[in-house]
């Protein structure tokens, strides 16, 4: 273990993730050998290997890759010559599971330069999508989604309530005065008396709910509730977003909160947004309070 | 388009170079490690493993040989491009930081750092075809330049040899004398540090970047200012297209700006212009960092660049590139 590091130093911070693989190195021939199933007619070609992981468990790592052919290019002889070189350095041991080269999720634009005067559209975030020449803008007062639904047909009715709300609070992220309730929605309720209302009732709900709340730091300063909204939903029902805003100049202040419905939601939102690349910022996403267990 | 990332280096990127028939790209890092991929698929094919020091610079040879590297490590070393090997090791005083090769591969510039008291240079050395045969003698050895010299590349015909760095001058030098031939003027040229320059493919013209968010193009010969492009952002890399008529700058983020909150984040893009008409074609958007280096691919068919990040973005034109009208 301690001399495999020490013969490899400047490899040593790519590679020690797999030294524990070295110590079980005898138990190898165990091992079924490496499959690959080539590229079929999609382009889908899925290789299937074989590891020892740190407890010495067997485990199967299944790598499914799209090849796709991008153009032809004409290749001198040399070059395709140079196609077959052995590697050399530290990419001797490059496996399948190697994920150094890796082709965009994002589709990225050489975006053109908006003549002045015309509202740029954000690449990532809640685009308008193609209005038809003519048609109404349908625009929710509830989640305050755009040309999708009028408010009376939001389905978001019970949840996540319209940003402006939010935006009229202090700025400090107190997740623990939750929104009125269904019912209380169509009077206004200044600030001052929002968290009165229900101090006594909702508590039961609004601290089960505070435990799924999740804080997601390093957002982009164009990063609204309903962004926020569109990205969690996927993994479930949210019962509130909540960007912290920048009175100052209406920039967010780089992190917000979300409240899950369920606690196995906010649990997979985190295991998967965590890292995720957001308009070309890497998300932090984690349990807002200290791991609720 | 749908960029390749490659993430081989632990730190951020210094440079990027394309072989010269565009199947093989070299990227320098200040991870020590300089790394070669196949320019189609982004596939990483090897590192050169050698340098104790950040490696700001390389060069490759036209027939894709030999490969050379300047690095902090006051050296610079050449290898052997296949295999990994090292085959010469040129020894400094003071950190190397720029190397090019010249047409031909027989003479190779390379720029010191001023460093200890000793001033920054400008150093031609002997590439022998035979590596048993290679000396560390300097053909030429220039002084004078105040300042760190960033870059230093040859002239048309191998009969100049450019340079630019912090003083903001860009200066022709005689290449077999070593006489100082022309200068820029301080009206006309850049007002701060120059970070970044590039040769047009016939080497008839070259673009600066610098950090007073301007390129400039000019003449290889006359040293006369063509073009000005103008960025929002201090410019740390450009790169000519050798197909179409455009350039890319690629910029940071002013120190100043880095701890503001009410400042933009910085999403960094590096950003197209026409080279002739000097008006911004677009930007291409998604490092996480500053962008410190861009490379065209010879075939102009698709650029990859390097970031603050430690990524390497490698993009192939949507067909749409090749019809944009202005």
């Amino acid at each position: 273990m301690a001399a495999v590091e020490s013969a490899r130093p400047q490899a040593a911070k790519l590679r020690w993730g797999e030294l524990e693989e070295d110590d079980a190195g005898d138990l190898d021939f165990l091992l079924p050998p490496r499959v690959v199933e080539g590229p079929d007619e999609n382009g889908i070609k899925k290789t299937t290997e074989y590891r020892f992981d740190e407890d010495g468990n067997k485990v199967k790592v299944t790598t499914t890759t799209r090849v796709r052919k991008l153009g032809k290019a004409r290749v001198s002889k040399k070059a395709k010559e140079r196609r077959n070189w052995a590697k050399f350095g530290d990419a001797v041991h490059e496996d399948v599971g190697s994920r150094l080269t890796m082709v965009s999720t994002e589709e990225i634009l050489l975006e053109r330069p908006r003549a002045p005067g015309t509202k740029e559209e954000p690449s990532v975030s809640e685009g308008l999508g193609p209005v038809q020449p003519g048609a109404v803008l349908m625009v929710c007062r509830t989640c305050g989604k755009k040309g999708d639904h009028w408010t009376s047909k939001c389905p978001y009715k019970d949840l996540a309530q319209p940003p402006e709300t939010f935006v009229e609070r202090p700025s400090t992220a107190d997740a623990a005065s939750a929104a009125p309730g269904g019912a209380g929605r169509s009077a206004y309720v200044p600030p001052s008396m929002r968290g009165g209302g229900e101090r006594t009732g909702t508590e039961m709900s609004r601290r089960r709910n505070d435990e799924n709340s999740v804080r997601v730091t390093n957002l982009s300063e164009d990063t609204r509730e309903p962004d926020l909204l569109e990205l969690f939903r996927t993994f479930g029902p949210v019962s509130r977003v909540y960007v912290a805003i920048d009175q100052k100049t209406g920039m967010s202040r780089g992190f917000g909160f979300v409240n899950f419905v369920h606690r196995e939601d906010a649990e997979r939102a985190i295991n998967k947004l965590n890292g995720y690349g957001y308009d070309n910022l890497i998300l932090r996403v984690e349990w807002a309070t200290p791991r609720p267990n | 388009m749908r960029p390749i990332l490659m993430k081989g280096h632990e730190r951020p990127l210094t440079f990027l170079k394309y072989s010269r028939e565009g199947d093989l790209l070299f990227s320098c890092a200040k991870d020590h490690t300089p790394t070669v991929w196949f320019a189609d698929d982004g596939e990483r094919l090897g590192t050169y493993r050698g340098h104790n020091g950040a490696v700001w610079c390389c060069d490759v040879s036209r027939d894709s040989t030999r490969l050379v590297t300047g690095s902090a490590d006051q050296s610079v070393k050449l290898w052997d491009v296949q295999t990994g090997t090292q085959l010469y090791t040129f020894n400094f005083n003071s950190p190397a930081r720029s190397v090019d090769f010249s047409v031909g591969d027989k003479l190779v510039v390379i720029t010191t750092d001023p460093f200890m008291g000793n001033p920054s240079t400008i150093q031609v050395k002997r590439i022998a075809r035979d590596p048993a045969d290679q000396t560390s003698d300097s053909v030429l050895t220039i002084k004078g330049p105040q300042g760190r010299i960033n870059r230093a590349v040859w002239g048309p015909l191998n009969k100049t040899i450019i340079s630019a760095g912090e003083d903001s001058i860009i200066r022709i030098w005689d290449a077999e004398t070593g006489n100082l031939l022309k200068e820029t003027d301080k009206e006309s040229g850049h007002q701060k540090t120059i970070s970044s320059l590039c040769m047009s493919a016939d080497k008839s013209h070259f673009l600066t970047g610098s950090a007073d968010k301007s390129a400039k193009l000019w003449d290889s010969r006359s040293l006369t200012l063509l073009k000005t492009y103008q960025m929002d952002r201090p410019v740390n890399a450009v790169a000519i297209s050798p197909l179409l008529d455009h350039v890319v700058i690629g910029g940071g983020q002013e120190a100043v700006n880095v701890t503001m909150t009410d400042r933009r984040a910085g999403k960094f893009e590096a950003k197209f212009y026409h080279k002739i008409l000097q008006d911004e074609i677009g930007g291409v958007k998604g490092h996480f960092g500053p962008i410190n280096a861009l490379a065209f691919n010879p075939d102009g068919r698709s650029f990859s660049s390097g970031g603050e990040d430690g990524y390497v973005r490698l993009h192939h034109f949507d067909p749409e590139y090749f019809s944009i009208r202005m």
